[in-house]
């Protein structure tokens, strides 16, 4: 063991001392097996640096704010949290910096991100030297990788399940949100995914409301699915959203899915909880379920760019704690900066090795060591126009979910599926033939239109947009 | 406004009119562009729930032009003029199959 020793040979001290004595140690070369982070620190007016990053190194894992007898029963250095690197941000007026900081393997308990984040997102979030903080970025060592469980079947076993190979898949929410009877809902599904979506989704905020309990709403789903797939030839599913009160009730809800034939439910995993989750996640590897995850209070957390956790740590814990499905963004219609950032974390989400890139905010390389990957789910405020450059940018291994986009044709559902089917084949088909649908995506639509009535009504209705998305982002 | 009429699908590219043979080439010849293995597939029925069709020779490990693929398929379909056919890709690096579309359908 190469620590470096920082024992007391002068028996106890009471009294309070710089963390930076302790915990800024910017000689220490990170192991292999410790967990790394990077923070957005913005210090008080007046504190240092060193003494900032060091106090979010010693709060978030072994320090507290005055010395304690009990420290001498302990070896320190096998345990503390150190800031061994800090690199200014460039024009920051308020002393903003990223703190780089390694904390040892044994801190964690393994399989558990809620233990990891009650440690590097607790109570150092509103330690008062500081004005603002947030988690950009970490890094999971293989060590620990191990000990999670992981999407319950990833990417290349959801294809094989679903059987649906070389393109994105297409979902739709049924809306409205709230209020539908269980048997008006499941007509709604029957009609979406007999024109053509593989996927149709409960809304986050449906649960088990008095207008329509979870087991009526699991049953006519379910027959909507045996309709659909049985007239189409094709496999369909519902994310039947077994988000509930207690874990009991929630497993409850996972077992009918099963038991009826649902391949695939849904669970909200922060406003659920990762206990919640990856106990859900663990079930559905054993009982063979897809698992989709809506991440309802992630802007919460996520939206300001000083305080709180960025979606790529989120990003990663879901992987970790498991999940087939995540809501990553549209990506489309955006600012710029989105966009370099988001494909950042849909890598973190899909791929086994990540190099570090900062350009595209990851501050760290990550290896998965084998682990599943997650689909990436686009949802929300798109439609036919946007199909080209969904796929270009999203490609195969995503979920591209049209809820107005299906339900608002002036056909219908069924044919609104269509129209949205029609127009991601093209665009795949085009592709693969070579075709750029950057320039050209707009032409291709257009032509599918000359075949596809029910690609043509959509088209008419929503005006196309334009394709602006070569410029270079900045984070 | 329409009614969507009734009709059966296999997967991808099946919403799009039927390929022509100028067109399989080009969507093979990405699959080989990409490094997957293409091979050929047929089945009396298209029920979602069959899993497995039936390959028509080996995988065509070796092929270097799309049109050799195109000629198996043709074959294929000629040998079995009542079967669905269908093309698919193998990845050898994910450990996976990739791709899928259909080629012939029966009338």
């Amino acid at each position: 063991m190469v620590y470096t020793m920082s024992k007391p040979k002068t028996g106890y001290q009471a009294g309070v001392k710089d963390y930076r004595l302790t915990y800024y140690t910017p000689d220490y070369v990170p192991r292999d097996t410790d967990i790394l982070a990077a923070f957005r620190v913005t210090p008080q007016p007046g504190v240092p640096a060193e003494e900032a990053a060091a106090a979010v190194a010693a709060e978030s894992s072994t320090g507290t704010w005055t010395t304690v007898w009990t420290d001498n029963l302990t070896d320190l250095d096998r345990y503390k949290g150190r800031c061994y690197d800090i690199e200014p941000i460039p024009g920051a007026t308020d002393g903003q910096f990223i703190a780089y900081i390694a904390y040892p393997l044994d801190l964690f308990e393994e399989g558990s991100i809620t233990n990891l984040l009650t440690s590097l997102v607790g109570n150092v979030f509103g330690f008062k030297a500081l004005t603002a903080l947030r988690l950009e970025d970490i890094r999971f060592p293989i060590a620990l990788v191990k000990t999670y469980p992981g999407p319950p079947h990833g990417i290349v076993v959801e294809r094989d399940k679903i059987n649906k190979y070389g393109r994105p898949l297409l979902g739709c929410t049924i809306k409205p949100k709230l209020g539908l009877s269980a048997k008006n809902y499941g007509r709604a599904v029957y009609e979406c995914l007999r024109g053509g979506l593989d996927f149709t989704k409960d809304d986050e905020n449906i649960n088990s409301q008095p207008f329509m309990r979870w087991r009526d709403r699991f049953l006519f789903v379910q027959d909507a699915i045996n309709k659909s797939q049985a007239e189409t030839g094709e496999i369909k599913g519902h994310y039947l959203n077994v988000t509930a009160g207690t874990c009991e009730e929630m497993i409850e809800r996972a077992e009918y899915a099963k038991e009826i034939g649902s391949p695939i439910i849904m669970h909200d995993y922060l406003t659920g909880g990762f206990t919640a989750n990856t106990t859900l996640s663990k079930w559905c590897r054993r009982n063979g379920m897809l698992l989709h995850i809506h991440r309802a209070m992630h802007a919460v957390i996520d939206r300001q760019r000083n305080h709180g956790i960025h979606f790529r740590v989120l990003a990663k814990c879901l992987r970790l704690s498991g999940g087939d499905h995540i809501h990553t963004g549209t990506v489309v219609g955006k600012l710029e900066g989105d966009r370099a950032s988001t494909l950042g974390f849909v890598d973190l989400l899909r791929e086994d090795h990540v190099e570090r890139d900062p350009a595209r905010g990851i501050y760290f390389t990550q290896d998965y060591a084998s682990m599943g990957g997650v689909m990436a789910v686009a949802s929300g405020g798109i439609h036919v126009w946007h199909m080209p450059a969904l796929v270009d940018i999203f490609g195969d291994d995503s979920v591209l979910q049209f809820g107005g986009g299906t339900l608002g044709h002036p056909w219908g559902n069924a044919p609104g599926a269509t129209a949205n089917r029609v127009a991601l084949e093209a665009c795949v088909e085009a592709r693969n033939a070579g075709r750029d649908l950057k320039r050209e995506g707009g032409d291709v639509i257009r032509e599918a239109c000359r075949w596809s009535p029910e690609l043509a009504v959509a088209c008419e209705l929503w005006k196309e947009i334009k394709f602006e998305y070569e410029t270079v982002d900045k984070l | 406004m329409q009614t969507l009429p009734k009709r059966r699908y296999y997967e991808t590219l099946s919403y799009l009119p039927p390929l022509s043979d100028t067109q399989i080439a080009t969507q093979i010849q990405y699959m080989l562009t990409q490094g997957f293995i293409p091979a050929v597939e047929f089945n009396e029925t298209s029920e979602p729930t069959a899993v497995y069709w039936t390959m028509w020779k080996l995988p065509l490990f070796s092929a270097s032009s799309a049109q050799e693929v195109v000629q198996e398929v043709r074959a294929c379909r000629e040998a079995n003029p009542r079967c669905f056919v269908r093309v698919i890709g193998f990845d050898n690096i994910r450990q996976c199959q990739s791709m899928m579309f259909i080629v012939h359908r029966p009338n």
